[in-house]
């Protein structure tokens, strides 16, 4: 069978046989449907990238008022911009390494305070000047000056000073960080002509397409650049990128073969899409989560034993089941999970225990009186459920909650990081320093629980300055520990994208860092 | 002066106040709304500094009446703006929106009023017999049932499963006016169906009422044929009632479509202003409100003056 098998993978590579007949003949000699799958993308993969084609996405989270300006990305079709017309230093893989971009080496120095970016010579912007250590050092002062807005301003705060010396670009930290190059991935760090001061908007980068069209809102073409540093990355003539915000019209539109992939598929419909013949659907485990937050400094909440109470009376596997639909994993009351590099696998999964809160509840001494808890369906996608789900179950404890529904529109001001108890969610960093950095440490602007111990930023700093990586795991292991028995954080799931993709694609990995293979489908990905 | 340029003048003249004070009443709204521009662009991601070199940017800590009152010198002069959000000219990307969302309102108009109209007569002319109660019970059924979910039906069935016209009307200048059509074809069935049923009912009641009149048994009377009656004597009596109703579809279909913008992913006004006010990009909101209540009481105008040309005692007044 298996020489049969190889003759068909080679027609396969050859162009004789199209997936459909390839997959019926698979399957007549016994082999199942996946299997058959799995061989036809091995064949194809083998036969090599071909070039050519026009690739066109089906995005969700684009609006009439998105910029090409790298800094004022907040949301998916600005992401997925960045990526086709720019380049960072450097990308975080797949499998969690650091990938060399416009960086060809990155070196720190051994108490990880100085980092040297070795920078890749006879680069071309799509203006035609070539890139230099100028350019880079102008976009890095443009994301974290005093005048900057730029969405990257929070992560490059650790900065003491940046020089651009020759081929390098060399930065400072105030304090040693030993994952300063995961923070340089970040995808609004895209480097721009000048740094971008001139005209942040006009979408000039080094990426393998040049930009077009740009209608915000509606859609945005690329074309191939031809003088990219990388001939291996982006194998079509053009890419478009279609605004489509409504979830039905989306998945029609890849069904009718208009566009190549979408984004967030919604869990309801993943499984029915999926039998659809020419379209694969891919769940990636990610690290966004869905979360409840507590703040530990306001009351009711400042006692521990209350937030136990609450963190015991959530029943995950079934919110994993009914508001996820199974396209994700419980989680474990803190922010990371096994996509984190370093992350310790063998802290105990919380349970859902009915006695237990019931018996913290009674430890807190709470007066009984309802718990306010405020969701909107904007906080998470099935939050309002979530809710009255988990309220449910608190009831059984005895635990009183009261939800309130508040308006998507103005949430992220008004509520979240506001009010003492509602729902958020979180995207994920690529790593847990800068996850626990983020919302965690004491004096950040996010941390939206308002969890407060010196111990935690204590650890967090020395794990920062650690370079022996099982010291490290062992102090994030004590970190996640802490915030699972003591901080205000409920985390019942961590959601999987889901991305629904054209068999006529070749070429898909699953990348946890964010959602349509971390943005980088149009570069790695090919037309079978 | 003539009475009907008096008239129109008149009109022209309250339509500017009311243009003015909508435009006042949409400042008003968005700026009561909760957050500002640079909180909402910012999102999730706002921190105290970054906020307060956006607002700066953007001028929002200037107060309010300052910004409305430059808002308007700009207008008067022609001058829209730019986005405080996308730093684009409002000028340019409202007269691309405007233009598809007009594009697509011109299409469903030609399609829906002559059908309706005829219809209308139709339903007349066999009034209480089978055709008529079909008329009115299919359009009745369509004006029912939420536009949505006729888009959605639509999708799946005819784009999904026959393969016919696009799922997406994304239309762009590259494209001829065939490709243009074709891509609308399903936005205009639907906006047809929406719209029909309401200025079908009105064409019927409207001549209805005419036909009980002495005049159309006179009409009759003289032996001329049914269609005749209709469309000769009765019609031009029951233009005035029946151009209102028109004027107020057209205008839903122009201001109205939001939904089905966004069913069919079209670029249109109606997205635009909704993705601007959820951003508090006031200028946007502002340009966008002032169009749309120009065509509204523009359209409005025109039916007006319609009805008083069509009524020979309100064209020469003693």
């Amino acid at each position: 069978m298996n020489e049969q098998i190889t003759h068909m993978a080679e027609q396969v590579t050859a162009g004789k046989l199209t997936r459909r007949e390839f997959m019926g003949k698979a399957t007549a000699l016994g082999v199942s449907a996946a299997m058959a799958s799995t061989m036809f993308a091995n064949a194809a993969r083998a036969a090599g990238p071909k070039k050519g084609g026009d690739l066109k996405f089906g995005l969700q989270g684009g609006e009439s008022t998105n910029s090409l300006d790298p800094a004022t990305y907040a949301s998916s079709v600005p992401f997925q911009n960045g990526k086709q017309f720019g380049d960072q230093l450097v990308e975080v893989a797949p499998d969690g390494s650091i990938e060399p971009r416009l960086a060809e080496s990155v070196e720190g120095s051994a108490d990880a305070k100085v980092w040297t970016f070795k920078l890749r010579q006879g680069v071309e912007f799509h203006n035609g000047k070539t890139m230099t250590s100028e350019d880079v050092l102008k976009t890095m002062e443009r994301h974290s000056n005093e005048d900057s807005k730029s969405g990257a301003l929070g992560i490059m705060q650790g900065i003491e000073s940046m020089k651009a010396d020759g081929d390098n670009f060399q930065v400072t930290l105030t304090e040693p960080n030993a994952d300063l190059p995961y923070l340089m991935a970040d995808y609004h760090l895209i480097i721009q002509p000048n740094g971008g001061m001139d005209d942040p908007g006009a979408g000039i980068g080094t990426g393998p397409y040049k930009v077009e069209v740009d209608e915000p809102g509606v859609r945005h073409l690329y074309t191939k650049f031809e003088n990219h540093w990388n001939p291996d990355f982006g194998n079509f003539d053009s890419v478009e990128v279609v605004v489509i915000n409504d979830a039905t019209a989306r998945t029609a539109a890849l069904q009718s073969g208009q566009v190549h992939a979408i984004n967030r598929v919604e869990p309801k419909v993943a499984d029915l899409l999926g039998r659809a013949p020419n379209l694969t659907v891919h769940s990636t485990a990610g690290r966004g989560h869905y979360v409840f937050i507590m703040h530990c400094d306001t009351a009711p909440f400042d006692q521990n034993e209350l937030r136990m109470a609450l963190k015991f009376a959530i029943n995950r596997q079934d919110l994993v089941d009914k508001i996820l639909r199974g396209y994700g994993t419980v989680g474990n009351d803190m922010p990371v999970n096994a996509a984190y590099p370093l992350f310790d696998g063998s802290i105990p999964q919380r349970e859902f225990n009915l006695e237990k809160a019931a018996e913290h509840y009674k430890k807190s001494g709470h007066d009984g009186s309802p718990i306010i808890l405020r969701v909107a369906d904007g906080a998470f996608p099935g939050a309002v459920d979530a809710a009255a789900l988990f309220q449910q179950t608190a009831a059984q404890a005895g635990i009183p909650l009261e939800i309130k529904r508040e308006p998507n529109d103005g949430y992220w001001s008004e509520v979240w990081n506001v009010q003492p108890f509602c729902a958020s969610y979180w995207g994920g960093r690529p790593v847990q320093d800068q996850m626990y950095s983020t919302a965690y440490l004491s004096t950040a602007d996010w941390n939206d629980t308002r969890f407060k111990v010196p111990e935690f930023d204590e650890m967090l700093f020395a794990a920062r300055a650690e370079l022996d990586n099982d010291k490290r795991k062992d102090i994030y292991s004590k970190m996640g520990m802490m915030v699972r028995d003591q901080g205000g954080l409920i985390c019942p799931m961590f959601n999987d994208f889901i991305e629904g993709v054209s068999n006529q694609l070749q070429g898909w990995e699953s990348d946890p860092t964010q959602e349509m293979m971390n943005g980088n489908m149009s570069r790695k990905m090919w037309f079978a | 002066m003539h009475p009907i340029i008096k008239l129109v003048s008149q009109r022209l003249a309250l339509g500017f106040l009311l243009l003015f004070g909508a435009s006042a009443l949409i400042f008003g709204l968005t700026e009561a709304l909760p957050g500002d521009a640079a909180q909402a662009v910012l999102g999730q991601a706002a921190t105290p500094e970054a906020l307060a070199n956006l607002r700066e940017e953007m001028g929002l800590n200037r107060p309010a009446l300052t910004r409305y009152f430059e808002w308007l010198g700009g207008i008067v002069q022609g001058d829209l703006g730019t986005s405080l959000t996308n730093k684009l000219d409002i000028a340019e990307s409202v007269g691309n929106r405007l233009g598809n969302t007009l594009f697509l309102a011109f299409w469903a108009a030609i399609v829906s009023v002559p059908l309706a109209i005829f219809l209308g007569l139709l339903a007349v002319r066999y009034r209480n017999r089978w055709p008529d109660k079909l008329i009115s019970a299919v359009t009745l059924t369509t004006i029912s049932i939420p536009e949505f979910l006729i888009g959605y039906v639509l999708v799946y069935f005819v784009a999904v499963k026959l393969g016919m016209f696009s799922p997406l009307a994304m239309i762009n200048d590259s494209m001829t006016l065939g490709q243009k059509l074709n891509s609308i074809a399903l936005p205009v069935i639907v906006l047809t169906l929406v719209v029909l049923a309401h200025m079908m009912r009105m064409t019927r009641a409207a001549i209805l009422n005419v036909m009980q009149s002495a005049y159309v048994e006179t009409a009759e009377l003289k032996g001329l044929s049914n269609f005749q009656v209709i469309y000769r004597h009765a019609f031009p009596n029951a233009v005035a009632p029946i151009v209102n109703v028109v004027m107020l579809n057209l205008a839903y279909l122009v201001v109205g479509v939001v939904v089905v913008e966004v069913v069919f992913v079209y670029p249109g006004m109606g997205q635009y202003l909704v993705d601007h006010v959820t951003k508090r990009d006031v200028p946007v909101v502002l340009a966008c409100g002032v169009i749309f209540a120009a065509i509204y009481i523009g359209l409005n105008m025109v039916a007006d003056i319609v009805a008083i040309l069509a009524n020979p005692r309100l064209r020469h007044p003693k």
